[in-house]
């Protein structure tokens, strides 16, 4: 299972490199989506695989999975999830502004004001 | 061009509280089960969306005329005022409470204040995802 | 348990929340800011003495005891921060009511302040490295409103690149976490220093560590990190420069330091050394940078690179001295980066450009704000009796202890073209024939930017002047960071 995760892992963050490394900048976004995802699925993955009953406090239950990496996970998806809206607000707007989504275009320096 | 959405429209009206009312089934399951505040926010922020698609973003300001970011302001203070009422009883920071009730219909139930605390995230992200939505869709 | 020390984290957010309320009254904004400012300071006055006679203080949030709940640490080491954190950004806030503009101010600037305090502080206060991501993230998300904020468009061209860069490095945060987590099996810093000692198990933790490296290092801006961070803090406006400079990056420092101090202390042949280099690189870099640049703001923005160099190179040599260089200089260039900036941003008003060039003979029109300029610039330099003085010289000790010579000479080398890069602002804007004067500059308005700037350089003056009184305080944070057990014993018997 973890050979697996670790594969799903790796594709995911081929993937977003991928996207991230592209001009567009809403692909970009969506690279950082993927990145993000990847990570949370790391976390899961590093957590272990042990344990199969949910960690939910019931009586008799002693074979529960590990819950601090779930706990994390839903702190970095509602995170990612924040940061992720707000740059894609930001990238509305600079498009309205510059006119372009294009990376390339956006270099910065005093000459392409 | 205009399109004619009465069917879009009405259902949209009755899918609307649909929506909202299985958020807040979900709301009050995440206290034991799957579900709390940041997807029961998220499920009624859809709902609020579905109104803005069906009908307009002026139209459903008239409907709901609430300010999301004192939406937001609102649901700090709930969340941070639930942490910092331990503070005041000598207890640590986030010191969440808890006991049984007899309640007249409900009976008994578990009344815990982390609910109050979850609360305040599920206010804060309806309001997050609507300030985020009307920014978008404000200047067409 | 002692909910104190919490204050300087709860009372900026809760002001926060209120400044939400009523945007658009300008007034009820700022009088808030400064109140709840004001509060946070003489809480943290509060917590570093009390820190100073009882040692670390410890809160586990919802009363979880220690190694499973989130610890919040405040030992002398993040007191003094927290501290020096809402100082300057009192003076900052105070700044920018004559510079900041008006549109900012009602949307959501005081806020966003607040907020970027929260997790400043937080950051500084938690014992706990998932807290510290999340902390991370909540002064990463205030900065990203405050560079955009205003919306032109080099702000939105930069603010792109700043904002992906972050998210990339947030990524790394969470991956090295797992790492962490799946090796060590917890997440409470004391708990995870104890256990790296127990497992001895170096190959892996050593990547670990590079990991840990390359995501602060990406918010330190240290070398090969620090391509982002001219062009991001070109953008905004002068008082959010002064605030990301002195604040945004030492966040980054603390961290590397933290983690170097606590967690990795088995491989420091490796890691350490690469520290070193990493910094004297760091140097290099930001001196070529700063010396390189006509625009003012750039100088002093390469300045803010120099200055990360050199406090980590303090962190590198894990000796006392070096240490406790580290944590004078640290303090020592928040304020005085804050200072630099806030006289920088008067150097522009009245000229209306950032370029050097174009400036000259301020001396006549504006005395004070030369000599002021003046004083700042040896300070940042480390002319004693100056501020950058003593951790300078503590930090070369330390280097010289621990047998880095040449390194340590490298050093002191450095704060010549430290001094050499300031005085050319000197040089150009203030001597020489009377270059671009702005057409309408206010007198009172220079005169109210002018003010929370000269006491802040008199801060800075003091903070030079009194090393003798702040000595034992930052022997203490030495301390803690030198011998991690204080820190963990104070956290596995504080949660009772």
């Amino acid at each position: 299972m973890e050979i697996v995760m670790a594969f799903v892992c790796g594709f995911l963050f081929m993937a977003a490199i991928y996207l991230i490394l592209s001009k567009s900048l809403l692909r970009i976004i969506i690279g950082t989506g993927l990145l993000s995802h990847g990570a949370h699925l790391l976390i899961l993955t590093m957590g272990s695989f042990k344990g199969s009953a949910p960690p939910v406090l019931s009586d008799g239950v002693t074979d529960y999975v590990d819950p601090l990496p779930q706990a994390l996970i839903l702190t970095a998806i509602v995170i990612s999830f924040g940061v992720t809206a707000f740059f894609l607000v930001l990238a509305y707007r600079a498009y309205q502004e510059i006119k372009t989504d294009d990376m390339t275009l956006m270099k910065g320096s005093e000459d392409n004001e | 061009m205009k399109t004619n959405d009465v069917i879009m429209q009405f259902t949209a009206k009755i899918v609307f509280f649909i929506i909202f009312f299985y958020a807040v089934h979900i709301f009050f399951a995440g206290h034991y089960t799957p579900g709390g505040g940041f997807v029961g926010g998220l499920v009624t922020a859809s709902a609020i969306v579905l109104l803005i698609i069906a009908f307009d973003l002026k139209t459903v300001q008239s409907i709901l005329p609430i300010n999301y970011i004192y939406l937001v302001a609102c649901g700090l203070i709930i969340s941070l005022g639930t942490a910092a009422f331990s503070m005041f009883v000598d207890k640590p920071f986030f010191t969440h409470f808890f006991d049984y009730f007899n309640l007249p219909i409900l009976g008994k139930t578990s009344l815990h204040t982390a609910a109050l605390f979850d609360l305040g995230v599920y206010l804060v992200v309806v309001g997050v995802t609507m300030t985020i939505i009307q920014t978008i869709g404000e200047d067409e | 348990m002692n909910n104190f020390l919490l204050l300087p984290i709860i009372i900026p957010f809760f002001f926060g929340m209120l400044l939400m309320f009523g945007q658009k009254k300008i007034a009820y904004q700022r009088i808030t800011t400064l109140l709840g400012l004001v509060i946070s300071i003489l809480c943290a006055f509060g917590l570093v003495a009390n820190v100073y006679e009882n040692g670390p203080q410890i809160v586990t949030l919802g009363n979880w005891p220690a190694p499973f709940g989130i610890t919040m640490v405040s030992d002398m080491v993040s007191a003094l921060l927290v501290l020096t954190t809402l100082i300057l950004t009192f003076f900052i806030v105070w700044y920018g009511f004559e510079s900041i503009k008006k549109e900012r101010e009602q949307f959501f600037y005081y806020p966003a302040v607040m907020f970027i305090i929260v997790g400043v502080n937080g950051a500084f206060t938690t014992g706990d490295i998932f807290n510290l991501f999340v902390f991370f993230e909540v002064l990463l998300m205030a900065s990203y409103l405050l560079i955009v904020l205003g919306g032109e468009k080099a702000q939105l061209r930069e603010s792109i690149k700043y904002i992906l860069v972050n998210v990339i490095s947030s990524a790394f945060f969470v991956i090295t976490v797992a790492f962490l987590y799946s090796v060590v099996g917890t997440l409470n810093m004391a708990d995870i220093s104890q256990k790296i000692t127990e497992i001895n198990q170096p190959g892996i933790l050593t990547v670990i560590a590079i990991l840990f490296l390359l995501v602060f290092g990406m918010k330190a801006a240290i070398f090969p990190l620090y391509f982002w961070l001219p062009g991001a803090y070109s953008a905004p406006p002068v008082p959010v420069l002064a605030l990301f400079g002195a604040l945004l990056t030492k966040v980054g420092v603390y961290a590397i330091t933290r983690t170097y101090t606590l967690f990795f202390t088995q491989e420091v042949a490796f890691t350490h050394e690469l520290l070193l280099i990493l910094s004297i690189l760091t140097i290099v870099a930001g001196c070529i940078g700063a010396l390189a640049h006509f625009d003012v703001k750039q100088i002093i923005i390469y300045n803010i690179v120099i200055a990360v160099g050199v406090i980590l190179f303090g962190v590198a040599q894990m000796n006392e001295a070096g240490l406790e260089g580290a944590m004078f200089y640290l303090i020592h260039d928040m304020v005085i980066k804050a200072a630099l900036f806030m006289l920088i941003g008067i150097v522009i008003y009245v000229t209306g450009t950032t370029n050097l060039r174009k400036m000259g003979g301020l001396m006549k029109t504006y005395p004070a704000l030369g000599w002021f300029y003046l004083i700042a610039a040896l300070g940042l330099a480390g002319v004693p009796p100056l501020s950058g003085f003593i951790g300078k010289l503590l930090i070369v000790q330390g280097g010289f202890e621990a047998g880095n010579i040449w390194t340590s000479v490298f050093i002191l080398a450095s704060s010549i073209v430290v001094l050499l890069s300031v005085m050319r602002i000197f040089i150009y804007a203030f001597w020489g024939e009377q270059g671009q004067l702005a057409t309408n500059v206010e007198k009172k308005k220079y005169n109210r930017l002018f003010f929370p700037t000269m006491l802040l350089v008199v801060v800075s003056i003091f903070y030079g002047i009194g090393t003798e009184w702040l000595t034992p305080f930052i022997k203490q944070a030495a301390n803690v960071l030198m011998d991690p057990s204080i820190y963990i014993d104070a956290v596995m018997k504080g949660g009772e």
